[in-house]
């Protein structure tokens, strides 16, 4: 080894180590903050209690708002898989034209849904469907932001199965329901939840559109209900808002290891034969 | 119990390619059919049209007299067995084999015991509860099997059944494929590209180019007398010898040699045909060619080389006239490269086909 390529080494190790330091902090944070008595933005070693849990169980809205977050987060990603599922099978299987186009047409408008540039009419359009501060109206946000890049997911899955399994299928006399059902959704497994877990992701982890779209404390999920742990002087309550997160971040890390195991992330399609 | 009669079948894709074209075809009830030809040629198009995978752009299809021409695939009482057999890779073997009948609403052990049933009889039982991907493709190819089977449909139809195998599975596979067949007494008609799997399987078989059939008929017609250059070329394991000649006054004249119609034998079909026809093609298989044989036509030349078939071996002479013959010479009679040898065809085994490639017949 030459002097300048363990001097590169030691350069690339080093940029390595600041990196994984930088993003290592907010996790580290993250799991000892919750149970210091006295948690800053600082990490340090916690000075350790359970207080910060209690109070959290004593707000009124914290735990009600997990459930909201659930209900939001399961609403959309059942129609999402459904209406994703659905669609896909469609446009693989359908010949039309400017099909590849109206895909990527989708996917590069559904970007604009679920942001910020496109709230004010979507808030009057909620607004004239009467669906502010309903449950069922983010919901429906959500799947039509999301849907797109999930049928152009599943569509990948799809396109790799073989046509023979379907007529085979079909000269047994399966419908195209059957089909679908009985083939190429279980062959497509591993794509229906990899959408399943992206939907619910993005909804779990979601503020704006849930900010702006629900009135009553009472519905509100937990992303925006960490927006009101403040104290009367306007400061941030660093306890509540510690151990929050952590009862925030564990059902996601749960769904994605669980997930992980038993169907396997995939982004593309392709069958094992 | 089905036949198919198929009448003035016209399959012409979106692109504007013509993949049947007017084909007429009657396959009888219970026989073992072939559709063979080179790849293109509109087999598996005809096959996927009789399963009512592709709608027909003109012509009726029936089976079993009925007209099924627009019928779904689900209602014309087919099995088919695909090419890469499609077993569902998220089922059993069982479950696969009771797919069809999953279809037709039958109870869950109901179908189960009837699956079970058919997977024994070809010999699955030990593996009725493996995934597909856990078979060989031999053991693959008998789940496909028992799969169409358990449907109990009138015509069985088999895309390329042998392709997917290795060399030696192959053999195997086509003697068990003919033993059920014949058992079972299905009509069953398959695609292949390869002569050899029709000639040993196949009761019929048509022999299909451009979406056309040149030759309908049994095995051992095919093969002794091709109806034009295109079935000759086709058919056999060794090429046929096909020569320019010419055949004028009655005689037959091919470079330097030359027969009359008396001496070629009253088994030469072409000899009682027509007398005058200018320029033929004539034709003879090497296994019915002798080296240093008597016969009425000869043809003098040097060994070029020698190819070893096992038994036999392949003779190749180049003649005076710069025109290749190959003879097939059993074990034990072997010629040296560059001997000088004559090469006849035995009489009654010459084939002429006229300047438009079609056999003189009687």
């Amino acid at each position: 080894m030459t002097p300048r390529t363990v001097l590169r080494r030691l350069a690339l190790t080093a940029f390595l180590s600041i990196a994984t330091a930088f993003w290592a902090l907010p996790l580290l944070w993250l799991v000892t903050a919750p149970f210091d008595r006295r948690p800053g933005l600082t990490v340090s070693w916690p000075d350790w209690t359970l207080e910060n849990f209690q109070r959290l169980a004593e707000n009124p809205y914290a735990f009600s708002s997990l459930k909201n977050s659930v209900i939001l987060a399961g609403g959309s990603m059942i129609g999402v898989t459904i209406l994703a599922a659905l669609a896909a099978y469609s446009l693989s299987r359908v010949r039309i034209p400017g099909r590849n186009a109206l895909l990527y047409g989708l996917l590069l408008l559904s970007s604009i849904v679920t942001g910020t540039a496109a709230m004010v009419p979507i808030f009057q359009l909620m607004f004239s469907l009467n669906l502010i501060d309903d449950r069922s109206g983010v919901i429906l946000v959500f799947i039509g932001g999301l849907l797109p890049a999930a049928i152009f997911i599943l569509k990948d899955f799809m396109d790799a199965t073989p046509k023979s399994y379907e007529e085979s299928a079909r000269v047994f006399g399966a419908s195209s329901m059957q089909v679908l059902r009985h083939v190429m959704l279980p062959i497509v497994r591993p794509g229906l939840a990899t959408i399943a877990v992206w939907t619910l992701v993005n909804v779990w982890s979601d503020f704006l559109i849930s900010y702006i779209l629900l009135r009553d404390p009472a519905k509100i999920p937990a992303g925006v209900v960490m927006y009101t742990f403040y104290s009367e002087g306007g400061q941030a309550n660093l306890p509540l808002i510690s151990a929050f997160s952590l009862v925030y971040a564990l059902p996601v890390v749960a769904l994605y290891l669980f997930v992980n195991r038993r169907y396997g992330f995939r982004f593309h399609g392709g069958i094992k034969s | 119990m089905a036949s198919i009669h198929i009448d003035g079948l016209t399959k012409v894709y979106p692109g504007g390619v013509t993949a049947i074209d007017g084909l007429d075809l009657t396959i009888e009830d219970g026989s073992f059919f072939a559709l063979l030809g080179p790849s293109g040629c509109g087999k598996t198009t005809l096959l996927r049209t009789i399963a009512g995978l592709e709608a027909v752009s003109a012509g009726t299809i029936h089976i079993a007299e009925r007209d099924v021409t627009v019928l779904p695939p689900g209602d014309r009482n087919v099995a088919m067995v695909f090419q890469d057999y499609a077993l569902f890779p998220h089922m059993s073997v069982n479950e696969n084999i009771a797919y069809p009948l999953r279809i037709k609403k039958t109870g869950r052990s109901e179908r189960t015991l009837k699956a079970t049933e058919t997977g024994t009889a070809l010999g699955l039982e030990a593996l009725m509860e493996r995934r597909p991907a856990e078979l060989s493709g031999g053991q693959q190819q008998r789940v496909a099997l028992a799969r169409a089977m358990a449907c109990q449909p009138s015509v069985f139809l088999l895309d390329e059944p042998l392709s997917n195998l290795d060399a030696r599975l192959r053999l195997e596979a086509r003697s068990f494929l003919k033993r059920l067949q014949r058992e079972l007494g299905v009509t069953t008609v398959f695609v292949t590209h390869d002569q050899s799997e029709a000639l040993a399987m196949a009761d019929q078989i048509a022999v299909m180019e451009k979406g056309r059939i040149r030759q309908l008929g049994t095995p051992s017609e095919i093969f002794r007398s091709p109806s034009n250059t295109f079935v000759a070329n086709f058919i056999g394991s060794t090429p046929m010898n096909l020569l320019p000649g010419v055949l004028r006054g009655g005689t037959l004249r091919v470079g330097s040699a030359s027969v009359g119609r008396e001496a070629a034998g009253e088994l030469a079909a072409w000899s009682a045909g027509a007398v005058d026809s200018g320029e033929v093609t004539v034709a003879f298989r090497p296994e019915y060619a002798r080296v240093d044989g008597d016969g009425p036509l000869r043809f003098t030349g040097t060994v070029e080389t020698l190819e070893n078939l096992g038994a036999s071996v392949l003779v190749t002479v180049r003649t005076g006239d710069d025109q290749r013959v190959q003879a097939v010479v059993p074990e034990g009679e072997e010629v040296d490269v560059g001997a000088g040898v004559h090469v006849a065809p035995v009489p009654g085994r010459i084939l002429v086909y006229d300047a438009r490639g079609e056999l003189l017949r009687p």
